[in-house]
C-alpha cells in the first residue's frame, strides 16, 4: 500500500515537472533539442535493449561477465558490411546470415573455451572473455585495418507511400529528425526482443534454460543437460548481437572497436534491468539511451556516458537486483 | 618488539627470496640497450600496480576491475603537484598514494556497506574508474583531454626523479619501490590483519562469526591496495613525462594491472612480479616476431595488431590450462609428482 502511495507521489512529481517544463521559456528555446534527444535516445535505446538481452541471458544463466559480447557484435558488423560491399546484399537481408553465423560462433566459443572454466572464479572467466575480445578485435584490425568505413543506404532518403499516408525520410517529429535506418533498427530490435521473450518464457527450451539458471543441480537431476543448455544460451546471446550488428551497421562507422562501445552500455543496461530479465533489458535499454542523450542537454560539455555511469552506480548501490530482478538469497 | 621479532622469524624465508630476486633484478640494467631498459622499467611499474591490486583482489578476495582509478589518481597527483605547485615527485608519490587510499576508503565504504560483492563489486569499480576518466577529460584544472606534460629537468635530477644521462637510476628507483611494497605485503600476510583478510575472502559469514569485522578488513585492504597502485601510477607519470585521462584511467589500464598477478598467481606474494616478467618477455617476443619475422613467415611482417592476436590467444590458453596462474600450476605439478 505504501509502495503504491510512493509510486503515485513520484508520478505526480513527474507530471508537475513536465507541466513546469512545458510552460517555461526554457522549454520554448530548447524544445527542438529536447525532442531530438528524446527521439535519438529512444531509437538507440532499442538497439541497446537487444544487445543487452543477449548479455543478460549469458549473465543470468551462466553467471559470467562476458566481455567478448561487444567483439562478437563487431564480427556481425563486419559480416554485414562485407556482404553489402562485395555482393550488394541489403543489411536487413544480411540479418538472415549474421544471426545464424553468430549463433554458431557463440556455440563454438562456449563449447571449446568457456565450458572448461565454468567452475573457475569470476576473474578467470572475465579474463577469458577479455582474451577472446582481444583476439577478435585485433584479427579485425589485421584483416581490415583500422580505417573506419561506412555505407550509404540508397533508400534511406526515399519517400514511402503507405497507402493512407506517405513517409518522407528523414521524417521530422516535433522538429526532431528521425532517420530510416535508426527507426528500422529500433523496430526490428524490439520485435526480436519479443521473439526472445517468447522463446524463453513459452517454449520447452526456454523452460530448460530458466531451470538451468535457477537451480543447475536440480535441472541436472530432472534430466536437463546443463552444459548443453549453457552452450545454447551463449549461442542465443551471440545471435542477439548478430542481429544488432547488422542493424546498426548502416548508421555506424565500421571499425574493429565498433562493437566494444556497446559492451559497456549493455552491462549497465543488464544491471539496471535485472540479470536475466528480458523486459528489464528493454526498459533498461530505453532508459540508458534516453539518459545518455539527456546528459548532453542538462550537463553541457560533459561526456554522454557520465550520466549513464551515475545511474549505474546508483542502481548498483540501491537496487543491485535491478528494476525487474528478484531479490537474491 | 616481541611481535616484530616474531614477524621477522615468520617471514625470514620470504625475505630471503626477496633479497635474491632483488639482487638478480638489479643486474638487469647492466649491458642492455636503452630500449630494453625502458621495457624493464614499465614491467616493474605494472608489477608494482599489480602488487597493489593483489592486496585487495588476491588476499582480501574483492575482485577489482577498476584499479586504473588508483593508478590514475597517483599519476595525476604527481603531475598536478609538480606542474602547478612545484612539489617534488617524491612527495607527490606519497600524496598520490594518500589520495588514492582516501578515494578507496570512501568508495569502498559505500560499496561494501551496500553489500556489493563478486561481479557487482567488479562492475562498480569499473564504473568508478570510467567516471574518473570522463570527469578528467572535461576538467580544465588537470589539462582536460590534452593531459599534462612534465617539463624536462635536463640531466640527472634526483629531486625530480628524472635521469636523462643515466636512465638505469630510474630502474633502481622503481625496483626499490617494488621491493618496499613486497616487504609490506609480506608483513601483511604474516600479520593479524592479513589473516583477517584471508578469512573474509574464504567465508565472510564465518569470519564475522569469529568476531572479525569484514568491513574493516576490506577497507584496510582497499586503502593499502590503492596506495601501492597509486605509487605505480605516480612513477608512470615520471617515466612517460606525460599523462592523459586514457593513459591514467582507461579501461585497458585496469586490465594491464590485473593481468600480471592473475598470470603469475592471484593471492600469492610473488605472483605480480612473476606475471610481469612473463608478460613483458612474451610481449617483446611477439612484437619482435611481427617486426622481423623468420623467412618462412615473411607475410606477417609489420602487420598491425598481429602481436595482440597472439597475446590474446596465449591469454586464453593460460586461463584454460593454468587457471590459478603459473605459481598455482607449479604447486599442482609438485603435488602430482609427490603423490
Amino acid at each position: 500500500m505504501r509502495g503504491r502511495l510512493r509510486q503515485a507521489a513520484w508520478a505526480v512529481l513527474a507530471i508537475l515537472v513536465a507541466v513546469i517544463l512545458t510552460q517555461s521559456t526554457w522549454w520554448d528555446t530548447n524544445q527542438t533539442v529536447f525532442a531530438q534527444a528524446l527521439v535519438s535516445g529512444l531509437l538507440i535505446g532499442g538497439v541497446y535493449a537487444l544487445v543487452a538481452m543477449g548479455l543478460s541471458l549469458v549473465f543470468g544463466v551462466l553467471d559470467i561477465i562476458n566481455f567478448a559480447h561487444g567483439a562478437l557484435m563487431t564480427i556481425a558488423i563486419y559480416a554485414s558490411y562485407l556482404l553489402f560491399d562485395n555482393y550488394g546484399i541489403d543489411p536487413y537481408v544480411s540479418l538472415l546470415i549474421t544471426i545464424p553465423l553468430l549463433f554458431v560462433i557463440g556455440v563454438g566459443i562456449q563449447r571449446f573455451a568457456i565450458n572448461p572454466v565454468m567452475d573457475a572464479p569470476i576473474h578467470n572467466q572475465l579474463l577469458l572473455t577479455l582474451g577472446i575480445a582481444i583476439v577478435i578485435e585485433n584479427l579485425a584490425l589485421v584483416l581490415f585495418t583500422g580505417t573506419p568505413r561506412s555505407i550509404e543506404l540508397a533508400y534511406a532518403r526515399n519517400e514511402f507511400d503507405l497507402g493512407l499516408f506517405t513517409l518522407d525520410f528523414p521524417i521530422k517529429v516535433f522538429g526532431a529528425v528521425v532517420s530510416l535506418p535508426k527507426l528500422i533498427a529500433f523496430m526490428v530490435a524490439l520485435l526480436l526482443g519479443g521473439a526472445i521473450y517468447v522463446l524463453i518464457h513459452r517454449t520447452q527450451l526456454g523452460a530448460a534454460i530458466r531451470a538451468a539458471a535457477q537451480e543447475p543441480e536440480g535441472a541436472e537431476m530432472v534430466g536437463i543437460d546443463v552444459r548443453r543448455i549453457y552452450t545454447i544460451t551463449f549461442g542465443i546471446g551471440a545471435a542477439c548481437v548478430g542481429a544488432a550488428g547488422a542493424l546498426v551497421m548502416p548508421f555506424l562507422f565500421v571499425s574493429p572497436t565498433a562493437g566494444a562501445t556497446f559492451n559497456i552500455i549493455a552491462f549497465i543496461v543488464v544491471v539496471l534491468g535485472g540479470m536475466g530479465s528480458i523486459p528489464g533489458a528493454v526498459v533498461g535499454g530505453l532508459v540508458i539511451g534516453l539518459t545518455q542523450e539527456m546528459t548532453q542537454i542538462f550537463v553541457p560539455g560533459s561526456s554522454k556516458l557520465l550520466g549513464v555511469f551515475v545511474i549505474f552506480l546508483a542502481v548498483l548501490l540501491f537496487r543491485p537486483q535491478g528494476l525487474f530482478g528478484k531479490v537474491q538469497r | 618488539m616481541i611481535r616484530l621479532r616474531k614477524l621477522a622469524q615468520a617471514s625470514a624465508r620470504d625475505m630471503m627470496v626477496l633479497a635474491v630476486v632483488v639482487a638478480v633484478l638489479a643486474l638487469v640494467p647492466f649491458g642492455v640497450s636503452r630500449f630494453t631498459l625502458s621495457v624493464a622499467i614499465s614491467a616493474l611499474i605494472f608489477a608494482l600496480a599489480g602488487i597493489g591490486w593483489n592486496v585487495l583482489s588476491g588476499f582480501a578476495g574483492q575482485f577489482s576491475f577498476g584499479h586504473a582509478a588508483y593508478f590514475g589518481l597517483g599519476a595525476y597527483t604527481v603531475a598536478v603537484t609538480l606542474t602547478r605547485y612545484s612539489i617534488s615527485p617524491w612527495l607527490g608519490l606519497i600524496l598520490g598514494g594518500l589520495v588514492a587510499a582516501v578515494f578507496g576508503l570512501l568508495t569502498g565504504w559505500i560499496s561494501f556497506r551496500f553489500g556489493l560483492k563478486g561481479a557487482y563489486f567488479a562492475l562498480a569499480t569499473f564504473a568508478l574508474a570510467e567516471m574518473l576518466r570522463l570527469t578528467f577529460n572535461n576538467f580544465d584544472f588537470v589539462g582536460a583531454g590534452i593531459g599534462i606534460t612534465i617539463p624536462l629537468a635536463g640531466g640527472d635530477d634526483w629531486a625530480r626523479i628524472q635521469f636523462e644521462d643515466t636512465p638505469s637510476l630510474q630502474y633502481f628507483v622503481i625496483l626499490g619501490l617494488v621491493a618496499l611494497s613486497t616487504i609490506a605485503v609480506i608483513a601483511i600476510t604474516k600479520s593479524r590483519i592479513g589473516s583477517m583478510m584471508l578469512a573474509v575472502r574464504e567465508d565472510e559469514d564465518a569470519a564475522s562469526a569469529l568476531g572479525i569485522n569484514p568491513l574493516r578488513a576490506k577497507l584496510i585492504a582497499i586503502a593499502i591496495s590503492g596506495f601501492i597502485t597509486a605509487l605505480a601510477g605516480g612513477f608512470y607519470t615520471q617515466f612517460l613525462l606525460f599523462i592523459d585521462p586514457d593513459l591514467a584511467f582507461g579501461p585497458f589500464v585496469s586490465v594491464l594491472i590485473l593481468l600480471r598477478p592473475i598470470i603469475g598467481g592471484v593471492g600469492t606474494i610473488w605472483g605480480p612480479v612473476l606475471g610481469a616478467g612473463i608478460l613483458s618477455v612474451l610481449g617483446e617476443v611477439t612484437r619482435s616476431l611481427v617486426r622481423e619475422p623468420p623467412s618462412f613467415l615473411q607475410v606477417i611482417e609489420g602487420v598491425n595488431g598481429l602481436d595482440q592476436v597472439l597475446f590474446g590467444l596465449i591469454l586464453i590458453v593460460v586461463i584454460i590450462r593454468a587457471p590459478d596462474g603459473v605459481i598455482g600450476w607449479f604447486h599442482r605439478r609438485r603435488q602430482a609428482d609427490t603423490a
